[in-house]
């Protein structure tokens, strides 16, 4: 048993439902109690989708329980068949309903021998692997169904495209920016001339599945949706991928040059270097930011990183590599795919850090003090009781994450949205020096509840009037700082001179 | 010809496949522990359950949580560890961070599926501790959403004292004391005999304070004392139950805790129709009046006032349909108001039907059918939201109350409808809140009278295929 006040990741069955609810006529069937079936709720608030989300609670309660599911389970099965003609159902259970152990293939068999349509089982063991890894695995198992379908009927395309082609791979429901991450992903590739053969799950018919082999190569712009699927038409059917995240200026080069690298083995005789140049230098935004004297003002500026391993080391690079910012420590809560995290950030910040404990995570922030945060909603939440500011650039998705303007964070115009992220979330530049030099336009703000309110601290009167001479954004941070001071020091009453004393010893 | 002949004659009651969706009874963790004060919930449950409370509560309470989960992992499922002395680190960790007065274990469906035995562990458990333990069994297979308040309700109603010790009524009085400091010995004798000489009643079912305050002032109108509600702000402060109290249900979903009063506490259970909407708390305080042989003062008066309040909403929605698709069960309570408000109501979707417990309630919704000359509704328990969706897009209702899955959906084809859980979490009970009730119910139609012009109705492509 353990405590748990958050999860980053959700549990099995919700990637499963991401990956079914994803593809097109696909529906769900979650041999479920009442209330699992949340999911319905979160793709409907969350991404305000128009359509019914196409997943089914076959509700288990006490009289299912008494007799078994399995008629309950196939008739929803063959019924939902029949109603809406899906081309697939997959069938997964919950935390729950898994620890009742009953044969659901065997369900899922007895169903077939009925419905028109494909009906399968989300082959995940749902104590074992959080949502982003069952996700992964259910969508190779969906591909190896269509593909091997294929195979044995013997209409499995073997033909390359003419024209150098991709399979986008990991594009789904209640994923990250995903949906302009797309977009953008597609612009990109139409700019290098290169025809988008699939992208899957999102918008993607099952029936079409068939036709993955005939792309030149596949791109898996996320670390945790999309590998197993890319292992396996590697393994299966020798098709090349990258798996270069196009995050950034110098990663999306990366990306690019590594697909450039890849089709010119393939005979296609491409030069991306002058896009690329282009791009960089005059198109996106991102390398001008960079040079501009804003940014000079956040040269060492101290930040933190956590979110998952995808964006948290894409992140971790951009701010170090593009923008001189110190990442004093870089995390991610992908603890089953921590040595690809480390590896990837080794070099880019002072320390790495692997939990999915959010206590954890908050204590690492208020230890470092860092100028900005940028992290999930979590971390959002604990800038804002540390007076810290925050970008939140990763899962657990938000309502927030959703938003209706174009805001991916791939590609060209993704590196112009988060340099945008990156320098809002910091203190603007004049404005800090500025503050500094006139001691801040909002003296008036109270002093007290701040995270340190409830300390045994008092404050004598000159020292409190000359904390409140202090810029607001840093006052909680000095106050702090003297408060720690005094402490080490067995300095009960704060006076003016106490603070400058601090002031001095911590260099400020 | 008159309507009438082509109603049924009695309200007609049907039960679908129950594939509807509803919140998880595990829910009501969110509105109870912040309603008793000094509680720690602790939901003994999966992934599953933990991130269902995560999402549907949201970041924001995360500063001081005062309810966790105890994530079962392989190790409990496959019975390696021992149940036993798992929960009892859990629950010292939390003596420890929170010290709490109470810790509240919600069982889960997991709880249940692996049998384990809270009930059998937690007075062991709560000697060595030190803290009392009280455990509800919330879940799912049982128990639909609002019905979570039920189960922690009635456990703990078992925990309140049947005598106040002699040490304790001191501590009691001291508080009245506290109230009356300052205060004349005659005033409070005066105040004493506002109250009609009547026998204990106990208030059940948690309620904002605000509400509590109004529903007490106005049994006080009648000279009705409260001696109790239940749950109280604080768990210490847990009302004292003898045999032969009066109880009443304010919400109708407490049907476990209704009947645990008559039979674990010798309690009378007055049935009454539930305080929402005018007719509804008039018609509750007038029975709990008639129970204890009170004429009751001014009710009608004060009732004709609050309708004649309400004009400016009632002129959106006479004349229009409503359709419940089913959620918190408070729909019987909600369509006899609307009803009476003038709107029809074609069906009524229901987790769950105690026709014994909401016979007072269904009575009126009858009554107040006849009464405004329209057919009686359909009441399905247990609903199929796929049927119910067909039926919607046939009888084109010009309002929805519906679970949050279903909401975008049925706007993009143009049909208005309005979040159940909305009145789940606002202020409805009582003569003022009715007012609070059509703000929720007329928003989507004003918002509509806003947006009509632009002919923006339906916005999915293909006719849709529900």
């Amino acid at each position: 048993m353990k405590l748990a006040y958050w999860m980053y990741a959700g549990p099995a069955h919700i990637g499963t439902l991401r990956i079914a609810s994803s593809f097109k006529n696909v529906h769900a069937i979650m041999h479920a109690p009442l209330g699992d079936d949340y999911f319905n709720v979160m793709r409907s608030m969350l991404e305000r989708e128009r359509d019914f989300t196409p997943v089914t609670a076959s509700v288990v309660d006490r009289n299912v329980l008494a007799r078994g599911s399995q008629e309950k389970v196939v008739d929803n099965i063959t019924r939902k068949d029949q109603e809406e003609h899906p081309d697939l159902i997959i069938l997964t259970p919950t935390c729950t309903s898994s620890i009742l152990q009953e044969d659901l293939q065997n369900f899922c068999e007895r169903a077939q021998l009925e419905a028109k349509g494909d009906v399968m089982l989300a082959d995940v063991n749902h104590y074992r692997v959080n949502e982003l890894q069952a996700g992964d695995r259910t969508l190779q198992q969906v591909v190896q169904f269509y593909l091997e379908k294929a195979k044995k009927k013997g209409d499995l395309p073997t033909e390359k495209t003419a024209q150098p082609s991709v399979n986008i791979i990991g594009i789904s429901t209640l994923g990250f920016h995903n949906h302009h991450d797309c977009t953008e992903l597609k612009r990109l590739m139409a700019d290098l001339g290169i025809t988008v053969n699939a992208v899957i799950p999102e918008g993607a018919s099952v029936h079409e599945l068939k036709n993955l082999p005939r792309a030149w190569f596949n791109l898996v712009p996320y670390r945790e949706l999309g590998m197993m699927t890319a292992d396996y038409l590697k393994t299966e059917f020798d098709m090349p991928y990258i798996d270069i995240t196009p995050m950034g200026v110098v990663e999306t080069a990366r990306c690019l040059r590594a697909i450039q690298a890849l089709l010119n083995e393939k005979g296609a005789n491409v030069d991306y270097e002058d896009y690329i140049n282009e791009q960089t230098l005059h198109v996106s935004q991102a390398a001008w930011f960079s040079r501009s004297i804003d940014c000079q003002n956040l040269t060492g500026k101290k930040a933190v990183v956590y979110g998952d391993n995808t964006h948290a080391a894409a992140l971790t690079k951009i701010l170090s590599r593009e923008m001189g910012i110190h990442v004093v420590w870089a995390g991610t809560f992908c603890k089953y795919d921590a040595d690809w995290f480390r590896e990837q950030v080794s070099g880019y910040c002072d320390e790495v850090l692997i939990t999915d404990d959010h206590t954890v995570v908050g204590d690492a922030i208020a230890k470092a003090e860092p100028s900005a945060i940028f992290g999930t909603q979590m971390e959002r939440h604990v800038g804002k009781r540390l007076d810290i500011p925050c970008g939140v650039i990763s899962a657990p998705i938000h309502i927030q994450n959703f938003p209706i303007g174009y805001k991916p964070f791939l590609g060209y115009e993704g590196t112009n949205q988060i340099v945008d992220l990156i320098y809002n979330s910091f203190t603007l530049g004049m404005e800090d020096h500025l503050l500094e030099i006139f001691g801040g336009h909002d003296t008036k703000d109270v002093i007290t509840k701040t995270l340190s309110a409830d300390s045994d601290m008092t404050w004598s009167k000159d020292g409190l009037t000359e904390l409140n001479r202090i810029p607001g954004f840093v006052r909680g941070k000095v106050k702090r700082n003297t408060e720690k001071f005094a402490r080490d020091r067995n300095i009960e009453v704060i006076t003016a001179e106490v603070l400058y004393a601090a002031k001095e010893a911590v260099g400020a | 010809m008159t309507l009438a002949n082509a109603q049924p004659q009695a309200l007609q009651f049907d039960c679908e496949t129950g594939n509807y969706h509803t919140f998880c009874p595990i829910s009501c963790v969110a509105w109870l522990y912040q309603k008793i004060e000094d509680s720690f919930f602790l939901v003994i449950g999966t992934k599953t359950c933990g991130y269902f409370l995560q999402n549907a509560m949201g970041v924001m309470i995360f500063a001081e949580p005062r309810y966790a989960m105890a994530e079962l992992e392989e190790g409990d499922i496959s019975a390696q560890l021992n149940d036993y002395e798992e929960l009892k680190r859990l629950c010292m960790q939390i003596k420890r961070d929170r010290n709490p007065s109470v810790i509240v274990w919600i069982g889960t469906c997991t709880t249940e599926i692996i049998k384990m035995d809270l009930e059998g562990m937690a007075p062991k458990l709560e000697s060595e501790v030190g803290i009392p333990i009280v455990v509800a069994r919330a879940n799912g297979l049982d128990y639909a959403f609002t019905q979570g308040e039920d189960t922690v309700l009635a456990s703990m109603l078992i925990r309140c004292p049947d005598k106040a010790p002699e040490t304790d009524k001191e501590d009691r009085n001291a508080i009245h004391k506290l109230l009356n400091f300052g205060r004349k010995q005659e005033d409070v004798k005066a105040e004493a005999s506002e109250y009609v000489d009547h026998p204990p009643l106990i208030l059940f079912g948690s309620l904002p304070d605000p509400v509590v305050t109004q529903l007490t002032l106005e049994l006080k109108r009648q000279g009705i004392k409260v001696s109790g509600w239940l749950p109280t702000k604080r768990y210490t402060e847990l009302p004292v139950i003898e045999e032969g109290y009066y109880a009443v249900g304010v919400n109708p979903f407490l049907s476990r805790t209704a009947t645990t009063f008559m039979r674990r506490r010798k309690c009378k259970l007055i049935g009454a129709p539930f305080p929402i909407g005018p007719d509804g708390t008039r018609a509750w305080v007038e029975k709990i009046c008639s129970v204890f042989g009170i004429e009751p003062q001014g009710l009608e008066e004060r009732e004709q006032q609050i309708w004649a309040n309400l004009e400016d909403y009632l002129q959106l929605i006479r004349g229009k349909s409503v359709f419940f698709m089913g959620d918190n069960l408070l729909e019987i309570s909600l369509a006899r108001f609307l009803i009476r408000c003038g709107m029809t109501c074609p069906e009524i979707g229901i987790p769950y039907m105690d026709k014994r417990y909401q016979a007072a309630e269904l009575a009126l919704l009858e009554q107040t059918c006849h009464e405004m000359n329209v057919p009686l509704p359909r009441i399905i328990e247990k609903p199929d939201n796929y049927n119910q969706l067909q039926r919607i897009n046939e009888l084109k209702p010009d309002l929805v109350i519906t679970g949050m899955a279903h909401a975008n959906p049925l706007e993009a084809r143009g049909i208005n409808t309005k979040w159940s859980v909305e009145f789940t979490f606002a202020q409805i009970h009582g003569f003022s809140n009715a007012r609070d009730i059509l703000e929720l119910v007329t928003r989507p139609l004003r918002r509509n009278n806003n947006l009509k012009d632009l002919g923006w109705d339906k916005l999915v492509k293909e006719e849709a295929k529900i």
